[in-house]
């Protein structure tokens, strides 16, 4: 189920303005990735050409080779949606679709899959739920709209509506930069749990976050302002914590950043 | 207001309510004055009301033939005898015909404009509708008589030629202001309204809502289906009422372009026939206003227009209210 990811030298646009140069990198199946950097480096950006939502936005291209396993996800013949279907994303700030109950939530993926049978439905969307540790809490008003539901409840329903659809790999964006400690601690629990299943790749502002979750680390910088982010080192997470091996990781680890 | 520069514990509480009692005044002037305002409105809405109820009754109680379901209009004359059957039809007909148009069509160009149209398109794009919505309706008409009726007329032979077996299509003499005729036109006035608005709203759908749609594998249209016309949908049907409320109410250019039936012609089902709706009936016979108690009969076919766009509306509010659980 869970593939690896092969970057290699990619620079990612946005019309004229190069927001990320240059980067290189492997992912492996089945491990937490974690990206950090100081605000403005590009991890969103480079995280979002992953599963080609950079191209979303007016002017994003990219250059470069994304490889999924042996899946080119660049290459002409490629669609944008067969990719979009593989890479799930989890988006910063919780966005269930405001008008639709929390059972359709779960199931958008899957009827957009073309899912039609109400007992495949309702065994999925069960399932996922428990994997987003959020079953317990809705499953008496799973017809209620997803909206209605606490921003750490809609956070893990956006979690459990990407696994609904079980991607190979799944991005999250900040997933947890909106939400207190308690749905934090879930939501991180959460991600140790599903990595047994999936690739998995979070952006993160929090260093005990990702010191907590993730196998390896990825640190971006810039150099200053209007120049393109870089990917400056990719390691084991304890050895980028504890003893990098560039000078500007460990500024930014230790605070001595700007 | 004496104050010390010294934060004492006791100035501190002492300036922040005399802030809060300034404040609280604003508060109390701007509430007197809008629920001055509201009940003026209020008023004035009642007391017109009043005046066309005062003014219909008498007419109504003079009538001798049943006001709801009689199709018969003479309402001079020592035994009055008015219904408004036909134009209820007409009117009724006609907008459903524009409504059926208008709102597939006016919905898919603001799609297109918002979702489809390259970026260089669609302001222009959006301009042009806004401008087509602030065409006066004396001008459709002039252009429905002139040039469009020519236009509809071998469209509305063919339909009676082949579908002439299903009563909506039965073939009749009339040719020109036939009610499928300014169902048309009137789908071309309201048009622009339905896509201007709905433009409005589909382009207000919040991009974490379509991003979140595309993040899952849907394609544009997926994502359409999914985040742009749920989102959208309230202001839809918002749109669609204000469209409809124009088209039951419209009397420049229907008034211009019917046919209207002579007293007496047998009923028919068809869509070709002539006939008048509430406005054109009433704005063609603006003359007749001099005697109280035929202005009474047009006043009480006005009221009926009235209360037919009021439920409209509030059909419109209990859908819009139903869905808002759902909608932020
Ligand atoms: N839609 C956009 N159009 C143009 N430039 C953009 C757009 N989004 C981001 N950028 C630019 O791209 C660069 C990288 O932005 P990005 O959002 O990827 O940073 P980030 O590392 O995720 O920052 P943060 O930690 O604050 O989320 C920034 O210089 C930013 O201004
Ligand atoms: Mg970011």
């Amino acid at each position: 189920m869970a593939k690896r990811i092969d970057v290699s030298d990619l620079n990612v646009y946005y019309g004229d303005f190069k927001a990320v140069e240059g980067v290189s990198m492997t992912v492996e199946p089945r491990s937490v990735t974690a990206f950090i950097g100081p605000s403005g480096c590009g991890k969103s950006t480079f995280l979002r050409t992953l599963n080609r939502m950079h191209e979303v936005t007016p002017g994003g291209r990219v250059e470069g080779k994304v490889m999924l396993d042996d899946q080119d996800l660049y290459a002409p013949s490629m669609d944008p949606v067969h990719v979009r279907r593989t890479v799930g994303m989890v988006f910063q700030r919780p966005n269930p679709f405001p008008t639709m109950s929390i059972f359709d939530n779960v199931a958008a993926g899957l009827r957009l899959n073309g899912v039609k049978s109400r007992s495949t439905l309702e065994g999925i969307v069960e399932k996922s739920l428990r994997g987003a540790n959020l079953w317990n809490e809705v499953k008496d008003r799973l017809n209620k709209p997803g909206a209605g539901l606490s921003g750490g409840q809609q956070q893990r329903l956006c979690i459990a509506r990407a696994i609904a659809v079980q991607p190979q790999v799944l991005l999250m964006d900040e997933p947890c930069s909106a939400l207190d400690p308690i749905s934090t601690l879930a939501i991180e629990e959460l991600i140790i749990r599903l990595k047994s299943e999936y690739t998995i790749v979070i952006v993160t502002h929090n260093m005990q976050q990702a010191a907590r979750v993730s196998d390896r680390t990825a640190f971006f910088n810039i150099k200053a302002t209007g120049e393109p982010g870089r990917l400056i080192e990719l390691d084991d997470t304890a050895k980028i914590f504890n003893n990098p091996s560039m000078k500007a990781t460990e500024d930014y680890i230790s605070g001595r950043f700007g | 207001m004496s104050t010390t520069s010294l934060p004492t514990p006791t100035g501190q509480p002492t300036e922040s309510r005399a802030a809060g009692r300034s404040g609280r005044a604003g508060d109390r002037l701007f509430s007197g004055a809008t629920t001055i305002s509201g009940i003026i409105v209020i008023g004035i809405v009642t007391l017109i009301g009043v005046f066309l109820i005062a003014q219909a009754i008498p007419a109504l109680l003079r009538n001798n033939a049943n006001f709801l379901t009689s199709r018969e209009w003479s309402p001079g004359g020592d035994h009055p005898r008015f219904g408004i059957l036909e134009f209820l039809w007409t009117t009724v007909t006609s907008s459903l015909i524009a409504m059926a148009l208008a709102v597939p069509v006016g919905v898919g160009v603001a799609l297109f404009i918002t979702q489809y149209a390259p970026r260089w398109l669609r302001r222009p794009a959006a301009n042009l509708v806004d401008l087509l919505a602030a065409v006066p309706s004396i001008v459709y008409g002039l252009w429905g008589l002139l040039t469009f009726r020519a236009v509809i007329r071998p469209f509305e032979q063919f339909l009676q030629q082949k579908f002439g077996w299903f009563p909506l299509f039965a073939p009749t003499p009339i040719s020109g202001g036939t009610i499928f005729f300014i169902g048309i036109v009137l789908a071309i006035m309201i048009l622009p309204i339905v896509t201007a608005l709905s433009r409005e709203v589909f382009d207000q759908t919040p991009a974490a809502h379509k991003e979140g749609a595309l993040a899952l594998g849907a394609t544009h249209w997926e994502m359409i289906r999914t985040s742009v016309l749920p989102f959208g949908k309230p202001g839809v049907i918002s749109a669609s009422m204000l469209a409809l409320g124009r088209a039951l109410g419209e009397t420049i250019a229907v008034t211009f372009l019917v046919s209207a039936l002579a007293g007496g012609t047998p009923w028919t089902w068809s869509l070709f026939n002539g006939g008048e709706t509430f406005a054109s009936k009433i704005a063609n016979n603006a003359a007749e206003f001099s005697n109280p108690n035929k202005t009474g009969a047009y006043i009480a076919a006005g009221l009926v227009l009235f209360v037919l766009t009021f439920v409209v509306n509030s059909i419109a509010r209990v859908v819009i209210e139903r869905r808002k659980a759902f909608s932020e």
